[in-house]
């Protein structure tokens, strides 16, 4: 990352940018999920089509996994590098007066996305990998809905999806319109883009939690 | 009205400082914040004790001297003003107000409430103006109209005055208002299309090597701003700089 | 017969400078790198200067006392510049800015000077364009102009209340230019505490760094003052907090005259004093009296009822105001000069019509301009029959536009609404025409020592006109001094850099630390502010807007006591090898403490009334100022001889060959 590193600008607009991949990736995640609440014939022959095409598996996902690593490793350089510009802090700090608490805590969303995003990773993409790449198992295009909503069925995980989603939604609220004035977008149209965004923020997760919630309940 | 002032005293840079109390009385509402503080020290001073040092001077919301932080907010907590402009009606008899310095690592105390901004006027010399020699033999003032819109628009940027509120207000003690504000102001006009390019290079750089935060669009800077400059300027100084490095 | 020379060119007025610029020496520009100057104070005129001298080739050191170049008081003029443009063909000129400026200033400018300040104020509008200062245009994308006090045409350049901001930071842009070339080296938070001459010339100067208290000798070829005012003398102005004369004073008394020291401006339209707390005062632009109408009540016991509250001014009929500029000057109306106003506002107070509880107020009220422009915008957006109410709306988005940021800093300040109630106002100090004598060439009386801007004499004569205090600066700054400086400079390409070893600047290091060390060691017993507040008081009310031969002597013999007391009985604390705002402040007020002498010993001299000088004793039946053309057609050019009232007055006789005398009549 030398060269992107150098600048504090280009860093927030590379940062801007991974973010916005990841919004994008996210939206997709979303919609094959949903598609499992309403048809499991739909869902696995989607993830099936994921998990087996050549481009999605060769291309999409090295890209998805350096842009999930590069978002959080700048995350945390950023982080590093914005308290050491505070050197002495301040007694009192009233950062409620002039900017949003989603806004001023993105690392520890953030960070509790990553935890998250390990036990997601735990959960279902490393037993992918081992099924697929490790073991070499034959491919049965019908297990994916299966092996999805066992999940769901112990209430600790579900209450930890839900928590990781909330905290989802208030990194989404402020990063995904955060991400448009980074990249230099902001003029007349941004007060209705900002409305999406937010929209965006909460129907998303929401979205998730309720899949979640759908699967456990389905399976009491 | 009684007040009780938490102040930060600090005797210079290499010291370390301390908040100190200081109640004080007979307060009224129309003392503008920084006539408070002159109470203050000329109660210090007929106690023989050293005044509280603070940055001030035109006390009418335009040099840009004064810089406090008070209860956690750079300039009070109103709207659209610097400190001097604050009046003690903004608060209420037992009130404690905390006093703090403006902190970044690239503000340094000078003493107690006094910082050195003197990175805010190297970020100005690595490129903040537009390269004519300045004897008068240029064009008319008129051969070069200028849109209306751009022309407010630039000046709305450049009535900065470098206060550094959005520094202090920043959680990562970022400049890019500051900076983003003078190079809007060139931006906008066609005087300073011409070194376009490597004005926000210059300019984006020297702010980076001073130490400041990077920006992560919080909007404090553009709440605490006593000129109300807009994040827009932040917006365009990224397209700028991005464009300019494409340029290379 | 006066040793006084004032260099001016021979030759028709029009060409004088032309000429002038064609005949002085210069210096060229390989010994240009040779040759350093000194820059005391970064406002308009030392910050354009420092950056054309640079520019120019020559080493320049600028010293400011604030933190940043950029924080020099002239950021806080609001109005505009003047210049001769003529861009609204209104039949401007060079002449018509020339004599408006000569008659503003009651016949006591020297002509030659304002002529070519007039001759170069389009140049400055140029000039700051072509560095991106953005001025206020029209839709059209031409620069707009507004009117000012005491002239008749439209040549006022604005960017909304913030024209020396503007100006300022372009200046300071043009200084960052060079000293990221590395030919100006900012001083900052450096004050100036001495002059030394060498050899009778200004060779250097004494600073203290205000952040560490060290004392430095800095050497130079030449000086240039251009450290402002000195309206400070009063305690309360409207100048800023640090604003001093102390450059100034320490050059007086190494020799170089000061001039017409009890010309004062009182700007009309200024906040009124709200309690004894008062740090400062604030102005607002006098472009406001391009739509604001001033009045008072016609009646005492209105005004009594309006102080106890028991009355609104919007309570008041028309037949129950008195505007009285409209009703004494019929031609000029609220836009006669500001001495005019001041002087009216006082009259008025001091016959028991002040509107605020010290009775020292008048009303300013935008409700007629609201109407106006209402009535004007409804029409010309096609809403032919608007009510009362539209128009009032649309009326004060029009004077948001013009004057947003002065009805905003005026709520902030007095807690009302000057959209809904007049606001008030009360004249202040603001500005002061006298400083060091200079000629032609803004050469004081002491070789190599030059002053620029405010802290010269030059050109604003008795009484300033609006938006020419950034003409002058700037036009001095840009466009006379960097190149009239090189026809003394050229004597010196063989002279080499100046030791700061010499005996000169260890007598004049010796002065400064003595001086310092008596500060800190007085008895201690009454703080700085305290001797400053009393200074202020005796200069305002007997050195004020009307003065007396009685008060004038009395306040000499008050000055002179109140100095000795403070020398013995002074409180400095903390130290001074430290940051001490206490220290600064006590050098400052010391000078303050002898200039405030001669100041009155100037203005009881002048047994006249002129401009911003007021004597009691000199006036019409009217009320009127009465000038004494055939006795004080002079600058008064006070040299130091070891106490400030046995100054020794020097006289440089003023001619007019090319304005006809007369009494300045805006009636």
């Amino acid at each position: 990352m030398g060269g992107i590193i150098k600048s504090s600008v280009a860093r927030k607009f590379a940062m801007a940018l991974s973010g916005l991949f990841l919004v994008f990736f996210l939206l997709q995640h979303f919609t094959i999920n949903f598609t499992s609440v309403i048809s499991p014939d739909i869902f696995n022959e989607l993830s099936h089509f994921m998990g087996n095409n050549f481009v999605v598996q060769a291309l999409l996902q090295p890209v998805l996994i350096f842009g999930v690593i590069f978002h959080f490793i700048m995350g945390f350089i950023l982080e590093i590098q914005n308290r050491n510009a505070r050197g002495v802090g301040y007694k009192n700090y009233n950062g409620n007066a002039n900017s949003s608490w989603m806004s001023r805590n993105m690392i520890y969303s953030g960070a509790v996305i990553l935890a998250f995003l390990g036990l997601h990773f735990y959960d279902f993409w490393f037993p992918e990998i081992s099924h697929k790449y490790i073991h070499g198992l034959p491919e049965d295009p019908t297990r994916y809905y299966e092996e999805t909503i066992v999940k769901f069925k112990d209430l600790w995980r579900v209450i930890l999806y839900v928590v990781s989603f909330i905290f989802l939604m208030l990194h989404l609220l402020h990063g995904f319109a955060s991400s448009f004035q980074s990249v230099g977008f902001n003029n007349k149209y941004s007060k209705g883009l900002q409305g999406f965004t937010k929209a965006f923020a909460i129907i998303i997760p929401l979205g998730f939690i309720f899949i979640a919630l759908f699967h456990y309940i389905n399976q009491l | 009205m009684k007040l009780t002032l938490k102040i930060w005293r600090q005797d210079n840079a290499k010291t370390k400082g301390k908040m100190i109390d200081y109640p004080i009385d007979g307060i009224e509402g129309d003392m503008s914040f920084l006539e408070m503080l002159d109470v203050l020290n000329e109660e210090l001073v007929a106690k023989g004790e050293e005044p509280v040092e603070f940055d001030h001077d035109c006390r009418e919301g335009i040099c840009g001297s004064c810089s406090l932080q008070i209860n956690g907010e750079p300039h009070g907590p109103d709207r659209l003003i610097t400190t001097c402009q604050l009046h003690m009606r903004s608060f209420k008899d037992g009130d404690t107000i905390t006093i703090e310095p403006f902190r970044a690592k690239a503000f340094p105390v000078v003493k107690d409430l006094i910082v050195d901004r003197g990175s805010f006027d190297r970020i100005q010399q690595a490129g903040g103006y537009v390269s004519v020699n300045t004897s008068g033999n240029t064009v008319d003032a008129n051969a070069i109209p200028v849109n209306k819109q751009n022309a407010d628009d630039s000046f709305a940027a450049a009535t900065c005055i470098g206060c550094g509120a959005c520094v202090a207000a920043c959680k990562n003690a970022s400049a890019m208002l500051f900076t983003s504000a003078k190079v809007s102001q060139y931006a906008l006009l066609p005087q300073g299309q011409i070194e376009a390019t490597e004005r926000v290079q210059a300019m984006v750089r020297q702010m980076d090597e001073e130490g400041f935060g990077n920006c992560s669009n919080t909007g404090a800077c553009e709440i605490e701003c006593p000129k109300g400059i807009s994040l827009e300027n932040i917006a365009r100084m990224n397209r700028e700089y991005m464009s300019a490095t494409s340029k290379g | 017969m006066s040793i006084l020379d004032s260099k001016i060119p021979e030759g028709p007025l029009a060409d004088k400078w032309t000429k002038h610029k064609n005949e002085i020496d210069l210096v060229n520009p390989a010994n240009k790198r040779n040759i350093d100057v000194i820059v005391i104070g970064t406002g308009l005129a030392g910050g354009s200067a420092a950056a054309t001298l640079a520019e120019l080739g020559y080493n320049v050191k600028t010293f400011c006392y604030q933190d940043s170049p950029r924080r020099a008081h002239s950021i806080a003029a609001q109005g505009g510049i003047n210049a001769a443009k003529n861009y609204q063909g209104d039949g401007d000129s060079n002449y018509r800015l020339f004599y408006d400026t000569v008659k503003g200033g009651d016949y006591r400018s020297r002509e030659a000077n304002v002529y070519r300040l007039a001759e170069v104020s389009g140049n400055i509008i140029d000039q700051c364009v072509a560095q991106g200062v953005p001025f206020a245009r029209e839709y059209g994308g031409l620069l707009d102009n507004r009117s000012f006090g005491g002239v008749l045409v439209s040549r006022t350049f604005y960017a909304k209340g913030q024209t020396g901001q503007q100006l300022l930071l372009g200046a300071y842009s043009a200084m960052n230019r060079q000293i990221n070339r590395g030919k100006i080296q900012s001083y900052n938070r450096h004050e100036m505490m001495d002059l030394v001459l060498v050899d009778g010339k200004a060779r250097g100067i004494i600073a203290r760094d205000m952040v560490t208290g060290e004392i430095q000798r800095h050497s130079a070829h030449a000086v240039v003052l251009a450290s402002g005012g000195y309206g400070n003398v009063f305690f309360l102005s409207t100048n800023a907090m640090g604003s001093n004369v102390m450059a100034a004073w320490r050059a007086h008394r190494r020799g170089a005259y000061f001039a017409n020291p009890c010309y004062t401006q009182i700007h009309p339209t200024c906040i009124p004093v709200s309690g004894d707390h008062q740090s400062k005062l604030t102005l607002m632009s006098e472009s406001l009296r391009n739509d604001g109408r001033i009045w008072v009540p016609k009646k005492k016991e209105d005004v009594i009822a309006i102080r106890e509250g028991k009355k609104k001014p919007t309570d008041l009929s028309e037949d129950e105001r008195d505007y009285y500029l409209e009703r004494r000057y019929p031609a000029f109306g609220n836009l006669v000069p500001r001495d005019v106003a001041s002087r009216a506002a006082k009259e008025r107070c001091d016959a028991g019509y002040g509107v605020n509880k010290t009775g020292e107020a008048v009303y300013l009220d935008f409700a007629s301009a609201i109407e106006r422009y209402g009535k004007e915008k409804a029409f010309t957006s096609g809403h032919k029959n608007p009510t009362e109410a539209e128009i009032t709306k649309l009326g004060k988005e029009v004077i948001e536009a013009k004057y947003g940021n002065l009805f905003q800093m005026y709520q902030k300040i007095v807690d009302q609404n000057p959209y809904e109630t007049p606001m008030m106002i009360y004249p202040a100090v603001h500005y002061t025409m006298g400083g060091l004598w200079v000629d032609y060439n803004l050469q004081t009386t002491i070789p190599g020592c030059y002053a620029a801007g405010e802290a010269n004499f030059s050109d604003h004569g008795a009484n300033r006109l609006g938006a020419s205090a950034l003409m002058q600066g700037l036009a001095d700054g840009y466009f006379v001094l960097p190149y009239t400086i090189g026809d003394y400079l050229s004597k010196d390409i063989r002279t080499g850099k100046i030791s700061t070893d010499s005996p000169e600047f260890e007598a004049a290091e010796k002065d400064v630390t003595d001086r310092i060390n008596r500060l800190m060691n007085a008895s201690g017993k009454h703080s700085v502010d305290h001797y400053h507040k009393l200074l202020g008081k005796i200069m305002w009310n007997k050195c004020g807007m009307a003065r007396n031969a009685k008060d004038l002597e009395d306040a000499l013999e008050e000055i002179k006591a109140l100095r000795e007391d403070f020398w013995a009985n002074v409180k400095v604390t903390g130290k001074s090898g430290d940051k001490n705002a206490e220290l600064e402040k006590a050098g400052r007020v010391a000078d303050f403490l002898e200039l405030g002498e001669l100041f009155a010993k100037d203005a009881l001299h002048r047994n006249e009334s002129c401009g911003g000088h007021f004597r009691e004793e000199y006036q019409t039946e009217e009320g009127e100022a009465l000038r004494d053309d055939e006795n004080f057609k002079y600058v008064a050019a006070w040299e130091y001889t070891g106490n400030p009232r046995d100054a020794k007055l020097h006289k440089e006789e003023l001619k007019f060959n090319n304005i006809e005398l007369k009494t300045r009549s805006y009636k």
